[in-house]
């Protein structure tokens, strides 16, 4: 049986990691490439790096980082951030990456789904969501709306509309983010996890709100997302993979239990 | 030397990646001459059948790839790799290559998997493997409850005697299939963590001893 994901994710700019990772062990690195590393070895099934670079030259050095951790780490990860045209795709992928996630640039253009999907497969192609809660509407009937550039702009679409888009154009993956959960360590927006994956057929990862493996066991069971990202529980030592999976388990979730 | 073939549908740079990390001596190579001169051969491939066809046959790769196997060396197929060494494949109504017999067939979202609940399709991410015999020389030393991460939205149906291995994901499909010296997985080793690893060193050291015996 297939088992649920665990995916940190790191954010990056100008190559170093945003905030200082703070492992068990209390070492604080701002490498990218030594932090996925003891990610792999500490049983992560997948990595997302995140992008926040804005610069041409940023994101230069976002692509030598990707060749650093395709030569040291051995599961696949992803990379995200202002991907906006099939050649940035290309880049990131020929670097080492097994995945893009587009996100903002989607929404604004969605034949990049279709044309990132003909060029690279399905498999290569997630599609990241920001969505807020707002009453029901005609415009967003679910009580979900998509919004781009980090929150800051509310699209006028529903968002479990778009999630059956985006899957139609070619998207072999969704991240699913609540803006409303992010940050709050409260748990994942369950509802809105479980509307998405059950509207439609391919993967999709839960983000935005992980404070506790209670809340990523949650997120796959009540939730049906097939995997959990988690950002800070594991950054600041609070957790290690290896905690959230043995709780997870605990709940009757399937994860992988051997690396 | 592990020969890798490079017919441009693949995911060869993750493979020589993942046999450097091994120290393992490899090439990627689309020459029939270097391939000639390898005591092994890694065929790998992502993206769709048809397009894999395509880009073998107009490389002229596909008669490499027979003679290689002609010559009673070791070839380990990866993902799409494993799928168009069978006969035929569902993706793109694919005739394939026929090295073992049987088909490709896509997975259906309607199977339900053991929790009761719809499978997702493609199937994405770590699965395990169930061999028919354990002492398959490809996974020696590897732990029975490893997992390994697939990404594929057809799966491998060969006939009943080329089944090495299974994995549940809805049915019970064959994740490993061919005979000894012949191998394919579904899966890809490079990207399944030390296990992954572990398996394609074990296919090194196979066509080292290979080549020592012949």
């Amino acid at each position: 049986m297939l088992s649920k994901r665990v995916i940190p994710c790191l954010d990056v700019r100008d190559g170093r990691l945003t905030k200082g990772i703070k492992f068990k062990d209390n070492i604080d690195i701002g490498d990218p490439v030594a932090t996925a590393r003891t990610y792999y070895e500490e049983g992560a099934d997948e990595l997302v790096f995140y992008d926040i670079t804005a610069s041409h030259e940023g994101r230069g050095i976002m692509l030598k980082v990707v060749e650093q951790v395709a030569r040291q780490i051995f599961i696949p990860f992803s990379v995200g951030g202002g991907i906006a045209t099939v050649e940035q795709m290309r880049d990131v992928l020929l670097a080492g990456a097994e995945k893009v996630s587009i996100n903002s640039p989607a929404v604004k253009d969605p034949d990049l789904i279709s044309k990132g999907a003909a060029a690279f497969g399905s498999q290569c192609i997630v599609v990241g969501m920001d969505v807020l809660a707002v009453p029901p509407s005609d415009q967003c009937p679910s009580g979900y709306e998509i919004v781009i550039h980090g929150g800051r702009q509310r699209m006028g679409m529903d968002a479990v509309q778009w999630a059956k888009t985006a899957e139609a154009l070619g998207a072999g993956e969704l991240c699913v983010n609540s803006i409303d959960a992010d940050g709050t360590k409260a748990g994942y927006e369950l509802k809105l996890t479980r509307m998405i994956c059950d509207a439609v057929s391919i993967p999709v990862i839960a983000s935005g709100g992980a404070g506790t493996p209670q809340h990523m066991a949650d997120a796959c069971q009540e939730g049906r997302a097939s995997a959990a990202l988690i950002a800070s529980i594991v950054h600041y030592g609070e957790y290690s993979i290896r905690d959230c999976k043995n709780v997870m388990k605990a709940r009757g979730v399937k994860v992988r239990e051997v690396w | 030397m592990l020969a890798i073939l490079d017919y441009k549908a693949g995911n060869q740079t993750s493979v020589r990646r993942a046999l450097d990390s091994l120290g393992i001596a490899c090439e990627i190579t689309a020459d029939p001459q270097r391939i000639r001169a390898a005591s092994g051969l890694v065929f790998p491939g992502v993206g769709a059948a048809g397009q894999a066809m395509g880009q073998l046959r107009s490389s002229g790769l596909d008669q490499a790839l027979a003679d290689h196997i002609a010559a009673g060396k070791p070839l380990l197929g990866i993902c799409v790799g494993c799928q168009i060494m069978l006969d035929y494949c569902q993706e793109n109504d694919t005739r394939t290559l026929g090295i073992v017999p049987g088909e490709c067939r896509m997975f259906n979202p309607s199977w339900a998997d053991e929790d009761g609940v719809p499978i997702r399709v493609p199937h994405m991410g770590w699965n395990s493997v169930r061999l028919k015999n354990p002492a398959e020389p490809l996974f020696a030393g590897i732990d029975p409850a490893a997992e390994f991460y697939f990404v594929h939205s057809y799966y491998p149906a060969p006939a009943p005697e080329y089944v090495l291995g299974t994995t549940a994901y809805g049915i019970e499909f064959c994740s490993v299939h061919g005979r000894e010296g012949l191998w394919a997985v579904q899966f890809h080793p490079e990207k399944s963590g030390r296990p992954g690893l572990a398996l394609l060193a074990n296919f090194a050291a196979y066509c080292k001893e290979a080549a020592r015996a012949q």
